[in-house]
């Protein structure tokens, strides 16, 4: 039986095994979210946050480009009336917006038959259609690690693409890194999902983080 | 099984035992003890079978327990499933050591009574300390004891790379390609159900092994991934390790590939394990076998630097092309080398790489540019085009019927030694530089027969039929290069 950390306390988590993670705050009500968002710079984007919702944009508890501390307190407001008994204490998460055309998915999980292992793939739309993914055992030497990004068969997405500089390769190995690095010494740890790893100006930024305990 | 099995009873035995011989031509036991004396084995050689008599020149014995102590290390196995347990008893009492198990019976049908017997082999060779191989495999070879231990074909030519197989006639393919490559083999082993020895304690004790230079590997499962890991990643810092993995269609796609959980198959988890360990990992036996050629006798690449001579135009462009979607490229040539080349090559080169002598070759060109190549500190390969055109051309005029011209002969002499220098130029600048030199033709396919490479291959050299598998080759070095200096 697994149970599920929020996206705040996931990236806390995995901040301490060297995530790099953007300024966001958790705030408990929709007045202090636009406060948080007038203070780190909008346009932001404020969440659900809570360790029991595992599917924020299943459940459309998401919502992105807040303008004004306005729409932010309004979101915040929306948000909160959609938690449920079942989710159990809740809060908001209010992030930078960031803008982004390529996306990655950094993970890690516990094979039967290899035990634990980290992965690197190709994320976003086309995902599903390409299957990019590469694996390593963990623990892995930072080279196993750092081959990752050579392995992946899309190369083209880590090179100069639309206008936008090639993936600072050393800040998506410090996230492949961190969730190395958190499953090999974590053996409480499940699994663990950033899904996406945003690349912004060549810059690696998790968005997203899951971690599941067991 | 200890983690380190001595295999050295099952390789280089100093007497083997046919346990079950036929004298009926078709059954195992026949073919195996025909195999093993033709092929040369110096050892003794016993055999047993229940009714005595004499066969191909051996006295059969009625039992194992006849065999004098100490005279065998390795018994050969093809006795019905119910009766091995007590043939390896009777071995382990005249101190045998080994033994390589042919009889099919344990478990691979998954029926009940298969699954004791191979739960019994497991304790006897632990009770025994026996190095079991099998069962229900077709054999082992080791050319440098000239034992070819199996009931089919072939006995390759001796050479430096050993074949690992969970499939007995994907262990035959591997040796086929490895007598039409001139690369020979070391040892074979098909490791059947691998009941007790499995496939990581063969490659353990291959990286050991003085006769094997490069390893092949073919893989439909491993029942303990880790311990897999562990030991072959141990292996590849001391030898070249390919891997051929079957089964890799059984991975049916999964439903959303959203999450790492359901991205995480076992094929996809395995492949990072290869490349992870150091392994190379080809897509069928023929490139394993070609990957396995290359690292077998040449050293690993430095960099992905390849300078590329060719007597003809078409393939030149064809490889650049294959060069361009792989791991190693189709180098600048540094000014020094370019006015070294100028004084070597005919006016009219390329004076760029690919490297074309647009014909203009003379007698010593194409071996003094290959030599000045392989030694230039910025090349780390070189692949030569166009070897056995001139024979080729030689083969047709023979065939003619004014062959018996003064001319044609002294003309064709002279095609075919060039071709024989071209050879040798190849593995002498190769030996002399540490440099891999490559040669491809479909000549090697067409005309094995053909000067060039039927020199290469008398000297232990492959010679690729496609340029792109030359390419490939070098990939193959390149990233046992890369691999090497990460660890």
């Amino acid at each position: 039986m697994t149970t599920t950390l929020s996206e705040a306390d996931s990236k806390l988590l995995l901040a301490e095994y060297g995530l790099p993670v953007l300024d966001e705050r958790t705030v408990p009500d929709s007045l202090s979210a636009g406060a948080a968002a007038d203070q780190m710079g909008l346009p932001v984007v404020v969440k659900l946050c809570g360790d029991a919702i595992a599917h924020k944009t299943e459940r459309n508890l998401v919502r992105l480009g807040l303008q004004t501390a306005d729409a932010v307190q309004a979101a915040a407001t929306e948000l909160l009336a959609l938690a449920t008994d079942q989710d159990g204490p809740v809060e908001l998460l209010v992030a930078p917006m960031v803008r982004a055309t390529r996306e990655f998915i950094v993970g890690a999980d516990r094979s039967d038959e290899f035990g634990p292992v980290v992965m690197l793939g190709i994320g976003g739309i086309f995902a599903e259609a390409l299957e990019d993914v590469v694996f390593r055992l963990l623990p892995a030497s930072d080279s196993a690690l750092e081959s990752m990004l050579d392995d992946l068969v899309t190369q083209a997405m880590l090179n100069e693409f639309r206008g936008e500089p090639a993936v600072d390769r050393a800040e998506l190995l410090a996230v492949v890194r961190s969730v190395a690095s958190a499953m090999t010494a974590r053996s409480d740890i499940a699994s663990i999902d950033i899904n996406p790893v945003l690349i912004s100006e060549g810059k690696a930024i998790a968005v997203d983080a899951l971690v599941a305990l067991r | 099984m200890t983690s380190a099995p001595d295999l050295s009873p099952l390789f280089e035995p100093a007497g083997i035992v046919v346990a079950g011989a036929s004298s009926h031509p078709g059954k195992f036991g026949f073919a195996v003890l025909h195999n093993i004396i033709t092929c040369g084995y110096q050892g003794n050689i016993f055999a047993t079978n229940r009714s005595g008599g004499t066969l191909l020149g051996i006295d059969c014995l009625s039992s194992v327990a006849e065999v004098p102590a100490g005279q065998a290390d390795l018994v050969y196995v093809c006795v019905p499933a119910s009766g091995v347990a007590g043939v390896l008893r009777e071995a382990a009492s005249v101190g045998i050591r080994a033994a390589f198990i042919a009889s099919s019976g344990f478990g691979e049908g998954h029926d009940e009574e298969g699954q004791v017997h191979a739960a019994e082999l497991v304790t006897l060779a632990a009770e025994l300390d026996m190095a079991i191989a099998g069962p229900n495999g077709q054999g082992l070879v080791s050319t440098p004891a000239l034992l070819c231990a199996q009931f089919v074909g072939p006995f390759p030519p001796r050479g430096g790379v050993s074949i690992v197989s969970q499939s007995g006639n994907l262990a035959s393919g591997a040796m086929n390609y490895a007598a039409a490559s001139g690369v020979g083999v070391a040892r074979t082993i098909s490791a059947g159900n691998a009941t007790c020895l499995g496939l990581d304690d063969y490659i353990a004790w291959l990286a050991d092994d003085p006769e094997t230079t490069a390893i092949v590997a073919y893989i439909e499962g491993v029942d303990d991934a880790r311990r897999f890991y562990e030991t072959v990643s141990q292996a590849t810092k001391r030898k070249p390790v390919v891997v051929v993995k079957g089964g890799t269609s059984d991975e049916g796609a999964r439903a959303a590939a959203s999450h790492t959980g359901s991205l995480a198959t076992n094929d996809r988890i395995f492949d990072g394990m290869l490349r992870q360990a150091g392994v190379w990992r080809a897509s069928d036996i023929g490139a394993a076998f070609g990957a396995a050629a290359a690292l077998a006798i040449h050293e690993p690449m430095h960099g992905p630097n390849v300078a590329f001579l060719t007597t003809a135009g078409g393939w030149g462009v064809l490889t650049a092309d294959a060069m361009s979607s792989s791991s190693v490229q189709l180098m600048n040539l540094p000014p020094d080398l370019m006015s070294q080349l100028d004084d070597v090559m005919p006016p009219r080169w390329s004076r760029g790489n690919p490297i074309d002598v647009a014909g203009g070759e003379t007698r010593d060109t194409i071996p003094s540019a290959l030599h000045l190549l392989a030694a230039h500190p910025s090349v780390d390969a070189v692949l030569m085009l166009g070897m056995g055109i001139q024979s080729n051309t030689a083969a047709l005029m023979r065939r003619g019927r004014f062959s018996e011209l003064e001319d044609i002969e002294r003309i064709c002499s002279f095609h075919e030694r060039q071709d024989q220098r071209y050879a040798q130029a190849i593995v002498d600048a190769s030996a002399q530089t540490g440099t891999p030199v490559i040669a491809a033709s479909e000549l090697a396919l067409s005309n094995p027969e053909n000067p060039g490479p039927a020199t290469l291959h008398a000297n232990g050299h492959p010679c690729y039929t496609s340029p792109s598998d030359a390419v490939a080759a070098f990939a193959a070095l390149y990233a046992r290069g890369r691999y090497l200096r990460s660890v």
